[in-house]
């Protein structure tokens, strides 16, 4: 018998690439990578988008992912791009998958691509940390003191170890805003909160302009580094949220922290 | 109609569902435990086609439980079943709850949250009824969780009109002896119909006003003759320890009660939505049940004996069920589950007509269970036409022909090597076999001819493929006697003879130079199956093992990480001290034809004298006919229950299915662009 081989498909060709925003809000946030990965591509099926598939003995569609929000972590700006056999309207795409996609995991916005180097382009997060029991006045000293460290090493468990890196260094800009501005956090709005006025009212919200790097720093991380230079320990859980990822504007001084980060998909709406 | 039910309701019935007026989610209190607790996605919900109804919109309210983690239990079939029937019913609400693991047990009591559904995530206690389905038996110490999660308290007794009613269904419910003091009632059998049933009983008596309370509904079920009220029936036993008589304690309470079948099963094409967690579960498929019942005969196999006659979907049915289910779900493996799917008169129509209709869809096809007998290479190819070729699995259960015999699961060897030469040849490059030990009359030698066939079977295939790289993997289970079988009275094999023959017959598989490498070995050790033996024939004396182990923090035993033996054994000692029976005595012990077993009052349809007598062939090494093929064996199932072989072929086609859409037809860009 001759040595195993895949079998040869007719593989119909990529015809278009189409770049998706995507929110993860409310109860859906407590999904991982993984679980988003295999709900979107049945969404791909129930929606009946023509995917392209990849040869070998296991096809399968061909999706891009791009730097995922950590599992318990809400977004409101995750990209994904995906290969498809024919041109398509992707407004049309958009509406079909956020229809297939559970209440939560919600489709923004969806360009037909014309650039390469999109993964490059997304330079840096917007993130926001909801710190319940935690006032506005000890926030802020904490952010003071966070950004007048040099570096602050923290530990992390990941796939290779322990390994140590420094979380303050990818801080671009942290901010700490009156209660009376919440962020706007675009689209849809997310489930509401699930702390109580009472603790809103002692309830800093603090948001950080984070680089991306190797290994990534993340909220988690940060958190880390705000116990470690100002003993900043939140009473419950914090409620973190991604609300943009893109290129990092040249000077971030004098730029809220909103303002810091602009749109990866400026080049493709051309 | 119903819509008036509630507010109708006595004052002391408002006071009873003081809760149910408005039963909030207890997701906000939930949701600060979850960041720190595993997976915490399993207890989120928002499975695509799940179903969430308004509290006051429906007279009764079901919570459904399928006893162990999410991921296992999120696939199960049954619930699935029976929380679309319920909810397709306009004045009923069904809702899932699943065991919490550990670490979120330990918050959630820490924080005072209850045993929630995953639905609404209302707590599991304002629910008018709390129905288990246990696949097996080790999932009863999960049961206390919720219920001690829930506020319920664990003994049927305690309960009043507060507290949901507690129903067992499942396999394990056709001897829910063991757990008769923490539940309410028991189901035999098929759920569909039954759910309605208890549905519309409840339903009349809350809209009466409760008449006589608790009692008063569990008298109502009873008398159905279809429902097992436990605490209707007084145990009496014998001096040596056995039992003298099983005997209702109150007027209209039937001696015995029926198991219920349903038939015509292409009226009950459920689900018709299958719910697609966002979770990993243990199958990333969806299932279409292609017939229940199998009359095979093999004698350890309590599924195929409890669910008798065959009744079989036909091949329309299912490619309906498959196409509406792949639409509304997006998965891309469809499974055709059987207890022997091979064995449905037209799996080939099936099989083929599926793998026409999806060429070029990427859509997989799977049969969980083939037998070596009706396996063959055309329907393997059909399967595997439009996905990935995984594994084959064959199970002849027994090594040697004259185990197979005793146990009545006649395949040769010579089918089986015909088998595997035809998948080796045809590029599979591996086989998983299943075989148990510890059959009745097995010796060491039977066991040793497992490797005797393994290697064979690489001889076979080695030629067959003329490659060196084919692989066969020996999986063992442990033999358990379950109720409702002919092997009911027979001894279990104590677990030190179990595991000294199955490290026999690994050092037999290891030592064999040509061809022991290409030959995996995965076994268990005996001990979880003591105990799962123990719950399996156990009467009502266990119920306080199984509380005592609980206490002593038992939990998930199902799963080896968590499975504690010698807790189990602590717990027996200490809850059957002053009895004159322990665990040898309800797992190795033989019985006789006699002694009243605990689960006699319940009616599987099958005869107990032909039971008997096929514990005798067994014995003797007499094989038996199907009698789907061959004259009636008389097991009694179709005179006692009323029912009847339900198979085709039907002569149907499925040319009659409209055409798929094409992909992306709604999705194509305006040509101007």
């Amino acid at each position: 018998m001759s040595p195993r081989q895949a079998p040869v498909r007719d593989v119909a060709p990529t015809v278009q690439r189409l770049r998706l925003r995507y929110a993860k809000r409310g109860r859906l946030r407590f999904s991982s990578h993984r679980d988003f990965q295999r709900a979107f591509e049945r969404a791909l099926r129930r929606a009946g988008v023509p995917m392209a598939y990849s040869q070998g003995f296991n096809p399968h569609p061909r999706v891009s992912y791009a730097n995922s929000a950590p599992t318990g972590t809400a977004s409101e700006a995750e990209y994904v791009e995906i290969a498809v056999t024919a041109m398509l309207d992707p407004e049309k795409v958009r509406l079909a998958l956020d229809t297939a996609l559970p209440p939560g995991l919600d489709v923004i916005e969806v360009v037909s691509s014309k650039t390469s180097d999109f993964i490059e382009r997304l330079e840096a997060s917007v993130w926001e940390l909801e710190l319940p029991g935690v006032s506005v006045k000890t926030a802020r000293s904490a952010a003071e003191a966070l950004m007048a460290a040099e570096e602050v090493m923290v530990e992390r468990l990941t796939k290779n170890g322990i390994r140590t890196f420094d979380a303050r260094g990818p801080v671009v800009a942290v901010e700490v805003p009156l209660p009376a501005t919440p962020a706007d956090p675009g689209g849809d709005s997310p489930e509401g909160g699930i702390h109580s006025p009472e603790e809103m009212a002692d309830c800093a919200i603090m948001r950080l302009v984070v680089r991306h790097v190797t290994p990534s720093v993340r909220p988690d991380d940060v958190l880390v580094a705000l116990r470690h230079v100002a003993n900043l320990v939140p009473p419950v859980p914090v409620r973190v949220t991604r609300l943009a990822q893109g290129p990092l504007v040249a000077d971030v001084s004098g730029q809220t922290v909103l303002n810091a980060v602009t749109d990866p998909f400026a080049a493709d709406r051309g | 109609m119903t819509a008036s039910i509630l507010p109708g309701e006595t004052s002391s019935a408002l006071l009873v569902n003081a809760l149910s007026d408005d039963v909030q989610s207890v997701f906000p209190e939930l949701e600060r435990l979850l960041p720190l607790v595993s997976k915490p996605v399993q207890y989120v919900g928002g499975e695509l086609n799940a179903v969430i109804k308004p509290w006051n919109d429906v007279a009764v309210h079901w919570a459904l439980m399928y006893p162990d983690a999410y991921e296992v239990g999120v696939p199960n079939q049954g619930v699935q079943i029976l929380y679309e029937v319920l909810n397709e019913r306009e004045d009923v609400l069904a809702e899932r709850t699943y065991a919490v693991w550990p670490d979120l047990e330990k918050l959630m009591r820490e924080a005072g949250v209850p045993q929630f559904t995953v639905d609404g995530h209302r707590p599991l206690g304002a629910f008018d009824l709390f129905g288990l389905s246990f696949a097996t038996e080790l999932g009863y110490t999960n049961m206390l969780t919720a219920l001690d999660l829930a506020g319920i308290p664990l003994h049927a007794a305690d309960r009043d009109e507060r507290h949901p009613l507690v129903i067992a269904g499942g396999h394990a419910a056709f001897n829910p002896e063991p757990i008769a003091d923490f539940i309410d009632a028991a189901v035999l059998g098929d759920g569909e119909q039954a759910v309605l049933l208890i549905s519309n009983v409840t339903r009349d008596w809350k809209a009466e006003g409760r008449p006589g309370g608790r009692e008063e509904l569990l008298l109502r079920l009873a008398r159905t003759g279809s429902v097992y009220i436990p605490s209707f029936y007084d145990v009496e036993y014998l001096p040596d320890g056995r039992i003298r008589r099983v005997a209702p304690n109150k007027p209209g309470v039937p001696w015995r009660v029926s198991k219920h079948t349903l038939m015509d099963l292409d009226e009950w094409p459920y689900p018709k939505a299958p719910l697609v967690p966002l979770a990993e579960s243990v199958h990333e498929r969806m299932s279409v049940e292609i017939f229940r019942g199998c009359t095979r005969g093999c004698r350890f196999c309590q599924a195929g004996m409890i669910t008798r006659p065959v009744r079989e979907r036909s091949a329309e049915t299912v490619a309906k069920m498959v196409d509406a289910g792949l639409e509304k779900t997006g998965y891309e493996e469809v499974g055709l589950l059987s207890l022997s799917s091979a064995d449905h008169s037209e799996i080939g129509l099936i099989a083929k007509g599926l793998a026409d209709r999806y060429e070029g869809t990427e859509t997989g096809l799977s049969l969980p269970s083939t037998r070596v007998d009706a396996f063959n290479i055309d329907l393997a190819n059909e399967l595997t036409r439009n996905g990935r070729r995984s594994g084959l699995t064959f199970a002849p259960e027994g090594g040697s022909e004259r185990m197979r015999r005793v146990i009545n699961k006649m395949v040769t060897e010579e089918d089986l090597i015909r088998t595997v030469a035809t998948a080796y040849g045809n590029g599979w490059r591996q086989v998983k076999l299943y075989f148990m030990c510890g059959l009745p009359t097995e010796t060491d030698e039977d066991v040793l001819q497992i490797a005797e066939v393994a290697r064979r079977v690489i001889e076979t295939g080695r030629k067959a493929s003329g490659r060196k790289d084919i692989r066969c993997t020996v999986s063992i289970g442990g033999f358990i006697p379950k109720p409702h079988t002919p092997f009911q009275w027979a001894s279990q094999l104590d677990h030190e003879s179990t595991d000294a023959r199955l490290r026999k017959l690994r050092d037999a598989i290891r030592n064999d130079r040509e061809y022991g490498k290409s030959i995996g070995f995965r076994y268990h050790d005996g001990k979880p199956g003591v105990v799962e033996g123990l719950l399996s024939r156990g009467d009502r004396r266990v119920g306080a093992i199984i509380e005592r182990v609980w206490s002593a923090g038992a939990r998930f035993d199902g799963w080896s990480e968590h499975f504690n033996f010698e807790a189990w054994m602590l717990a027996a000692e200490g809850a059957l001290e002053g009895h004159v029976v322990d665990v040898d005595w309800y797992t190795l012990r033989e019985r006789e034809y006699t002694e009243v077993l605990p689960w006699d009052h319940l009616d599987s349809g099958l005869d107990k004298d032909w039971l008997w007598e096929d514990w005798q062939d067994a014995v003797e090494e007499v094989a038996v006919e199907d009698c789907r093929w061959t004259p009636c064996f008389d097991c009694g199932v179709c005179g006692q229950m009323d029912t009847e072989i339900q198979v085709g072929p039907t002569g149907a086609t499925l040319l009659g299915m409209p055409a798929l859409p094409s992909r992306g037809g709604d999705l194509v860009a305006e040509t101007s662009s």
